[in-house]
């Protein structure tokens, strides 16, 4: 049996910032993903915040990665091809008595090291955020946070390091581990596989990985969060990132820009012990308008496009859980907010860690760079002749709301990690995200990863398992 | 690249190809029709059911079979057409508007036009702005994206079939779907009446006994990877789910048809104003838009309920962007506002001028309940233009009344479409 130096437990995005600085070292990896692509599990249903990092308790692990996670998204999101951009926030302040909460919000900032905070009145702030309501009394005002494309830091991460060597598994349910002379025995649906060292990357799952080998137990509770995603026409409804003052259950109902122009109000915050159900509620959508009023006036939520909902690994110590908690297994669990800002320090951390203990050495030929798909749409029309003079494909538009073109699909379909689902071409690409919502291309996705990948079209999948799309030939 | 042309066509479904006929046939030479599918016909092409054209040819014709009518005197008329064309930008230049496309064959083209008619039909509304609780499996279609691939592709997306949102296309496709082998188990309207023709109803549901259950809403949808389950509710009348009133379902697809949105993302790009009624342009008696030269008519302008009164409207459309580039634009003319009282919802056009309009000119409005034994009145500050009695009116279907030049001296201020039951009259 082949030895993989490391295996990576999940494809979201901590495990794919994991194997991505694993990559630049020399030795096997492989991730091992129980979804048929990346990104399907909390990665691709979140706040798509990058957050400075004045929430979390000083000298935490998330206090820690949140700011160096921050620090970083710069170059990551340079190198991967990631749309980022720091378009601040405010955490605002709605009643005079809770003012020195904010005060001690931007203390707490101070302490973790976060920079270019500053306190706002309420006028000062609804000056610079017309929307605010006027109950808004005082604002912190965080230039550092940013918003990203959650798919594509994930991907970007993903392909980076299956660029680098790293070799991906999906549809790879691991079942259990073993401890061998060599390290570990991942035992998966598709056969064991063995590793000098494992990554426990498994999401809301991380306890029940961590419990089959560590004495000191952990406990995930998923913490569910809703939200509704508006229409690009309201994407401009507030400029920045729009948090309330923390609550108990977290940041409460955040309204913001998307990196991509559409406008995200939510998230709502509810314990509940099923780890697969992520069916919104019409109480929780009633919560998240009610809430998302609270701070912002207006917000046009007749526009919404869809509503999900994503699942929080909520861990009773109230902290990242990172490091080697037996002998080759290391942990990285209890990844919720700020997982996403926090997932390059976290795979910079624990690679760190893992390439020690296993005296793994540098990589020389190690390439940081990853070209995303293409996006035409958002290209000068010069540039945008040549791209389809170059390849005729590009010319062919697929995805109408989101102008996706075929070159665009049949890339993200022939690229690294090739998409093979509708929700993969998707993610990669955005056709089906738009307002009609895949109403009209996803026929046409279908045809083309039909004709691609060479399947009938009781085949193509929404996204793995059972998510067939259509059942069988007509009669005619 | 960049070209010119007199009078460039967004669409070539049935409102563009009869405004392009109609502005040929008015003298205009150079038209260009841009059509973003593999062939012209628009949504047509998967309408493959009969009942079209009624009133247009006196025949009950497919929907195939109406758009051919309309691309064969196209091409006798050697109107050029460009498919797989796609318009990605509409910009004001100059006197007309820049039409950025792109295309496989041409790549990007920059348009500059002169005129511009803009017939780019609509879409479905989707899940996601109805905020249905539940999961997001594989198996929720829009009926129209259904009638794709059962028509189209032909495959069936599903064996067990609940319809949300009684339109045209969801009875149709309760039908179709049927007809194909798999079981529709209820149609579910939110409102107290059916979005859709009558004859839908009884042709589509009533013959094969499909429950249409009015006042009743999806309240969630179960199933991780596929669905597996759907949960319909009554609702009250501030079409709040009642509870108590849940009864569940056994399927394995959900389908919408819960309305249509006319798709004017470059309606909005160009500057052109929208009602928020319609969601379409706002339109003089012209069918032109506030930018000079730009004119819209079928569903981008106002959702209609046949495809013949499309046709009617976009051969105005066309004649009235023939009229423009030849004799030029229209001196600044009075424009007396059109506003709507009792049941009726919106009026298309919204302005009319006298000095401006042809002999006749026909508004169109839809009401927004169900009326019986009803009246229809137009006034003009006041004085009553015309009154009309019908015996029922209903939001699915389109009304419309004509109005006259003789009837107005240019003097009035508003036009008042009005629609109420006689009783309501007194």
């Amino acid at each position: 049996m082949t030895v993989y130096d490391v295996i990576v437990i999940g494809a979201g995005v901590t495990g794919s910032a994991v194997a991505r600085e694993l990559s630049r070292r020399q030795g096997r990896f492989l991730v091992a993903e129980r979804a048929s692509d990346v990104c399907e599990g909390t990665s691709k249903a979140n706040s798509a915040i990058v957050h400075a990092g004045f929430d979390a308790e000083p000298g935490t692990l998330k206090a820690k990665m949140n700011v160096r996670g921050n620090q970083l998204m710069d170059q990551i999101a340079q190198e991967l091809d990631v749309p980022f951009s720091r378009v601040g926030a405010f955490v605002v302040c709605l009643r005079e008595e809770e003012m020195p909460k904010l005060e001690e919000l931007y203390q707490r900032g101070l302490k973790n090291g976060v920079p270019d905070l500053e306190l706002l009145t309420g006028d000062e702030a609804k000056a610079l955020e017309p929307n605010l309501t006027d109950e808004v009394c005082g604002a912190l005002w965080a230039r550092t946070s940013g918003i990203v494309c959650p798919f594509a830091l994930t991907l970007g991460l993903a392909e980076s390091a299956a660029k680098n060597g790293v070799e991906f598994s999906f549809d790879t349910a691991v079942t259990g581990l073993e401890q061998i002379p060599e390290g570990w025995l991942v035992k998966t649906n598709q056969g064991d596989f063995a590793a000098r060292a494992v990554v426990n990357a498994a999401g809301v799952y991380a306890d029940d990985v961590h419990n089959w080998v560590c004495g000191e137990k952990l406990s995930i509770t998923p913490r569910k969060g809703e939200y509704c995603l508006l229409d690009k026409t309201a994407g401009c409804h507030v400029g920045r990132t729009i948090f309330q003052l923390p609550g108990k259950y977290g940041k409460g109902v955040l309204v913001s820009p998307t990196i991509h122009g559409n406008l995200l109000v939510g998230p709502t915050a509810v314990d509940d012990p099923d780890r697969e159900d992520t069916a919104t509620t019409a109480a929780g959508i009633a919560d998240l308008t009610e809430k998302a009023a609270l701070s912002v006036k207006n917000v046009p939520m007749r526009q919404v496009i869809t509503s999900f909902m994503g699942l929080r690994a909520h861990e009773a110590g109230e902290d990242f859980v990172l490091g080697e908690s037996a002998e080759g297994f290391f942990d990285a669990a209890g990844i919720e907010s700020p997982g996403l800002t926090s997932a390059p320090a976290i795979g910079e951390y624990l690679a760190g860690l893992i390439g020690e203990k296993l005296g793994l050495e540098d990589k020389p030929d190690f390439d940081p760079i990853r070209k995303g798909v293409p996006h035409l749409a958002a290209m000068s029309p010069e540039e945008r002749a040549e791209k389809i003079a170059e390849n005729p494909a590009y010319g062919n538009i697929i995805c109408r709301c989101e102008e996706v073109s075929e070159g665009e699909i049949l890339d993200a379909i022939h690229g690294i990690l090739g998409a093979r689902t509708l929700d993969g071409v998707k993610r990669r690409t955005r056709a089906g995200m738009g307002r009609c919502q895949a109403g009209f291309c996803s026929p046409r996705v279908m045809d083309l990863l039909c004709r691609e990948l060479n399947m009938d079209l009781t085949q193509v999948r929404k996204n793995g398992g059972d998510s067939q799309i259509v059942l069988e030939k007509t009669r005619g | 690249m960049r070209i010119q042309h007199d009078l460039v066509i967004i669409g070539g479904g049935p409102a563009g190809l009869a405004a392009a006929i109609s502005a040929r046939e008015n003298g205009v030479e150079d038209v260009l029709v841009l059509e973003r599918e593999k062939e012209l016909g628009g949504i047509l092409n998967q309408c493959i059911h009969n009942g079209f054209g009624l009133h247009t040819f006196q025949e009950e014709l497919t929907g195939p079979e109406y758009a051919a009518r309309y691309i064969e005197k196209a091409k006798a008329l050697s109107i050029p057409y460009r498919l797989s064309t796609t318009v990605v930008d509409l910009e004001p230049s100059g006197d007309g508007v820049l039409v950025t496309s792109v295309s496989r064959e041409e790549g990007l083209v920059q348009i500059q036009a002169k005129a511009a008619v803009l017939a780019m039909g609509c879409r479905e509304r989707p899940r996601g702005a109805l905020n249905i609780p539940g999961t997001r499996p594989a198996g929720i279609f829009s009926a129209g994206t259904a009638q794709r691939l059962v028509n189209m592709e032909g495959y069936l997306p599903g064996k067990r079939v609940v319809i949300l949102g009684s339109g045209d296309i969801g009875l149709i496709m309760a039908r179709r779907m049927t007809l194909e082998g798999a079981k529709v188990l209820c149609v579910a309207e939110l409102m107290p009446y059916s979005g859709g023709l009558k004859r839908n109803i009884v042709q589509c549901l009533n013959d094969y006994g499909i429950p249409l259950k009015l006042s009743h809403t999806v309240v969630d949808i179960q199933g991780k990877e596929r669905v597996t389950g759907v949960t319909i509710a009554a609702v009250d009348e501030k079409l709040k789910p009642i509870p108590g009133t849940e009864e569940h379902f056994d399927c394995d697809t959900l389908l919408l048809s819960v309305g249509l949105i006319p798709e004017n993302e470059l309606s909005r790009q160009v500057g052109v104003q929208l009602s928020p009624v319609t969601n379409g342009p706002k339109v003089n008696e012209s069918l032109e838009t506030n930018l000079p030269g730009v004119f819209a008519c079928g569903n981008v302008l106002h959702v209609h309920d046949l495809v013949d009164y499309v046709s009617e409207e976009a051969v105005q459309a066309g004649r009235n962007a023939a009229r423009y580039l030849l004799e030029g634009r229209s001196p600044e003319q009075k424009e007396i506002p059109l506003t709507v009282a009792g049941a009726v919802r919106y009026t298309v056009p919204c302005t009319l001028s006298p000095q401006r309009m042809e002999a006749e000119t026909v508004v169109r409005f839809r009401v927004g309940r169900n009326l019986r034994d009803a009246l229809v009145r137009v006034t003009a500050d006041g004085k009553e233009l015309l009154r009309r009695k019908r015996p029922v009116m209903a939001p699915g279907e389109m009304e419309q009344v004509k109005l006259k030049r003789e009837w107005f001296t240019g003097q009035e201020k508003e036009i008042v479409v009005e629609a109420l039951e006689a009783k309501e009259a007194q």
